[in-house]
């Protein structure tokens, strides 16, 4: 099978989408001539013309806005913000309205639009280019929030994300564009929204994961595994609906549960996935559910020493496992 | 840099150890191969050599503490780069090695060096390639702080529950985890062990009780506690059954009466009775191979060495030291091993080698005046022997068809042995083995 980055992953699967149905436009800020920023929409505007892959103003919320707009009217349109960092002028957009479509139309109107977030850090971004968003999404109900972390995620989940008639949120974590490569079919498939998948079967504690956080993981996890720690991994793959039935299945086997993200932990996903352990799994667990995550401080630091001080890492989550299997 | 010492494995189907007295204190400065600790298993005490040079930090197993092998048992601070240990600075692994799955080709392998920058070009990523000092205290994570010493109060809820499913008594169970503490896994293990732990927690001495009613509760040592697991371990797995013999020694006190003195001058061992039984037993073992065996995961494993252990009271309790090819040793190298290992049992100072490898077991409990006993089997041979006192009797004897009562040397063995692997037919057969071995020595054996 052939090998992809998520980069070239995520465009291909926009290529077949946009072959697939006619009523699909691209938008976002220089997706057209550029390419978009990280060359996720390389090429698609010679393809598809510039009435499908438009080119906008720096205006998110007239993104998400006029998205909105195209979706309620039968379109299916696709948004790039084009980093996470600048998708707060969207939120009335997005959380506002979008979510609410369907509801408030009493069904009558669907929103089938998808946006595209680049987000996470690791890259030296600092303060504007390293934001971890998604908390706000998973957060509104009406809303689905993805967060592939491998090539072949990235594409069947965005394929299922644009063919959804309601608005869902596509988190790419940027660092993992082009550090991940993987194996991923040329022909078309889809991965179904809400759905965990077990990266790393083990028996002595479950590491839940999401994002770039799943490669440090499955790292630490076999550095575990030398000292003979045997450690599952579960990518959550979705962040909104949480697979809560694959997260009690795996914590309540093993017993014990680390949730890593590099978003920090207080009222985050692992605040969730935390309280759906509790809730679902208190019998059968052997430990305290934990959370590894940043310090809880406003940015990413810019500093590239200060930055792998806030990132997590695959040491970082090492010594976590270790702690947590003394126990 | 900080290190870890663990405690070592010491030998076959030895998994724990209770930590006896520590010989080096925090702050110490140590050598390696510098004893440290000692030990206590069932089968060898002995000392635990120091790992690596450098300080002592932290003695995290303490005094009467059970401890799995391999478990942490103190910390020590060593000059950098003078060892390299698992648990270190951990390399970075690939993820791509990760055992073969379907799912490993579509995970991803990190690409190393890639450009990861926020336009796809600038910043290229160096971090995986670099070493980092891995500050485990920087880490931000919301468990519960560790309990710091002594056991840590309460269950967790699946132990907890495990324990009602299987009518486990937590209280008989020593933790594997941190401070002692009790883990899921312990209670499994005991659940597979049939029900009980197979450790028995040191029990909190009642004090207001035992004054009331002048009782007195002893810390059993940790010497003690390994045999007083060893015995509930054999007695509850092994189903013994029991039988004895007399055996007519006389011809055997009479060739000893007369060579004693000559054997001692010319080998410099004083003969007992010990190597002559154990000469005998060890032939009549070759003879009877299924008493030289072990029940092991349902199948009956014959022993190809008869290695016989001989039981030896020691201060505060029994060690049972190993005499090794013991069916082709003559009575002379007997004699001279038995003295050594019996020197070096009651000195404290057995080897490894001295106690391992066992097949069966020799108890001369005569020599205490007992002339019966049901011994419980040393775990896992099939059976033991003892030897009781030998006494002179009235007994009716035969001589060319003529009965007459003559005051003999009698002597019982009494053998228990592991109904699953034997019957008593076949411990029968064993003893009268035994029995005609010893009652062929006359005073004009050539015995050597």
């Amino acid at each position: 099978m052939p090998e992809k980055t998520v980069i070239e992953a995520v465009r291909e699967s926009m290529q077949i989408e946009m072959r697939r149905d006619d009523s699909m436009i691209i938008l976002g800020e220089d997706v057209g001539n550029r390419g978009g920023v990280f060359l996720a929409t390389d090429g698609l505007i010679d393809e598809f013309g510039e009435n499908r892959v438009i080119d906008t103003p720096l205006a998110e919320s007239s993104i998400c806005g006029v998205a909105l707009g195209a979706a309620v009217n039968g379109m299916r349109p696709l948004a790039e913000i084009q980093f996470a960092d600048f998708v707060w002028p969207a939120i009335n957009q997005l959380v506002g309205e979008a979510a609410k479509v369907r509801y408030g139309t009493n069904g009558v109107k669907t929103a089938p639009m998808t946006i595209r977030v680049p987000y996470g850090g690791g890259v030296r971004g600092g303060l504007y280019h390293s934001q971890s968003i998604e908390v706000l999404f998973a957060h509104t109900p009406g809303l689905s929030v993805v967060a592939p972390a491998t090539p072949y995620d990235a594409k069947g989940l965005l394929a299922t994300a644009i063919r959804t008639d309601d608005p869902v949120i596509v988190l790419e974590h940027k660092r993992t564009y082009r550090l991940v490569k993987g194996e991923v079919p040329d022909e078309e498939y889809t991965i179904p929204i809400g759905k965990a998948e077990i990266k790393r079967p083990g028996t002595d504690m479950t590491i839940i994961t999401y994002g770039l956080m799943l490669h440090y993981s499955l790292q630490a996890a076999e550095m575990a595994a030398a000292n003979g720690i045997d450690v599952e991994v579960l990518d959550l793959r979705t962040l909104r609906p949480l697979d809560a039935d694959a997260i009690a299945e795996s914590a309540s086997r093993t017993g014990k549960a680390l949730i890593v993200q590099e978003d920090t932990p207080a009222v985050s996903i692992g605040s969730e996935v935390s309280a759906i352990i509790g809730e679902r799994c208190f019998f059968d667990l052997d430990g305290p559910i934990t959370r590894l995550g940043p310090p809880e401080l406003p940015p990413m630091p810019f500093s590239p020493i200060q930055e792998a001080e806030f990132m997590p890492s695959p040491e970082k989550i090492l010594a976590a496992i270790t702690k947590l299997a003394e126990i | 840099m900080a290190f870890n010492i663990e405690l070592p494995h010491v030998g076959e189907s030895v998994t724990e150890a209770v930590i006896g007295k520590w010989l080096k204190s925090p702050g110490d400065q140590i050598e390696k191969y510098d004893p440290l600790v000692e030990i206590v298993t069932d089968k060898v005490n002995m000392d635990v050599p120091s790992p690596a040079s450098g300080t002592l930090t932290k003695i995290i197993a303490t005094e009467g503490e059970t401890v799995a092998m391999g478990a942490i048992i103190a910390e020590m601070e060593t000059v950098d780069g003078e060892v390299s240990v698992t648990g270190g600075s951990p390399a970075i692994v690939d993820a791509a090695k990760a055992p073969e799955s379907p799912l490993a080709g579509r995970i991803g392998t990190i690409v190393q060096g890639a450009n990861v920058g926020p336009t796809g070009g600038e910043f290229v990523d160096t971090s995986l390639t670099a070493t980092k000092p891995a500050d485990a205290a920087a880490q931000n994570t919301s468990g519960r702080p560790a309990a710091s010493n002594g056991r840590q109060k309460g269950f967790s809820p699946v132990v907890t529950r495990l324990a009602a499913q299987h009518g486990i008594d937590l209280n008989s169970l020593v933790g594997t985890g941190l401070g002692g503490r009790v883990t899921k896994k312990d209670v499994t293990t005991a659940v597979e062990s049939g029900g009980t732990g197979s450790i028995s927690a040191p029990q909190t001495p009642q004090t207001p009780q035992a004054a009331l009613n002048e009782d007195q509760v002893i810390e059993p040592s940790p010497i003690r506690k390994m045999i007083a697991n060893h015995m509930v371990k054999s007695m509850s797995e092994i189903p013994h059954a029991w039988s004895a013999i007399e055996v007519d020694v006389t011809g055997m006190v009479e060739w000893r009466t007369a060579n004693k003195e000559s054997f001692e001058r010319e080998h410099g061992v004083r003969l007992t009775y010990l190597p002559i039984t154990l000469s005998v037993v060890a032939d009549a073992l070759k003879a009877n191979p299924r008493l030289n065996s072990s029940w092991s995961d349902g199948n009956i494993v014959l022993k190809s060495a008869i290695n016989v252990g001989v039981a030896v009271a020691v201060d505060g309790g029994l060690v049972v030291p190993v005499i090794h090819g013991a069916a082709d040793s003559s009575l002379i190298d007997l004699a001279g091993i038995l003295g050594g290992v019996v020197e070096r049992a009651r000195s404290g100072s057995m080897t490894l080698d001295d106690v391992q490898g066992g097949t069966f077991t020799l108890n001369n409990t005569g020599t205490l005046g007992s002339v019966w006993g049901g011994a419980i089997i040393n775990h896992p041979q099939a059976a033991i022997l003892t030897t009781e006192a030998i006494v002179k009797r009235p007994v009716v004897i035969s001589v060319d068809g003529v009965d007459s009562i003559a005051i003999r040397s009698m002597m019982n063995i009494c053998l228990s042995f592991d109904h699953r692997i034997v019957d008593g037919a076949e411990a029968s057969t064993f003893l009268q083995s035994v029995k005609s071995g010893l009652e062929a020595i006359a005073l004009t054996s050539d015995l050597k």
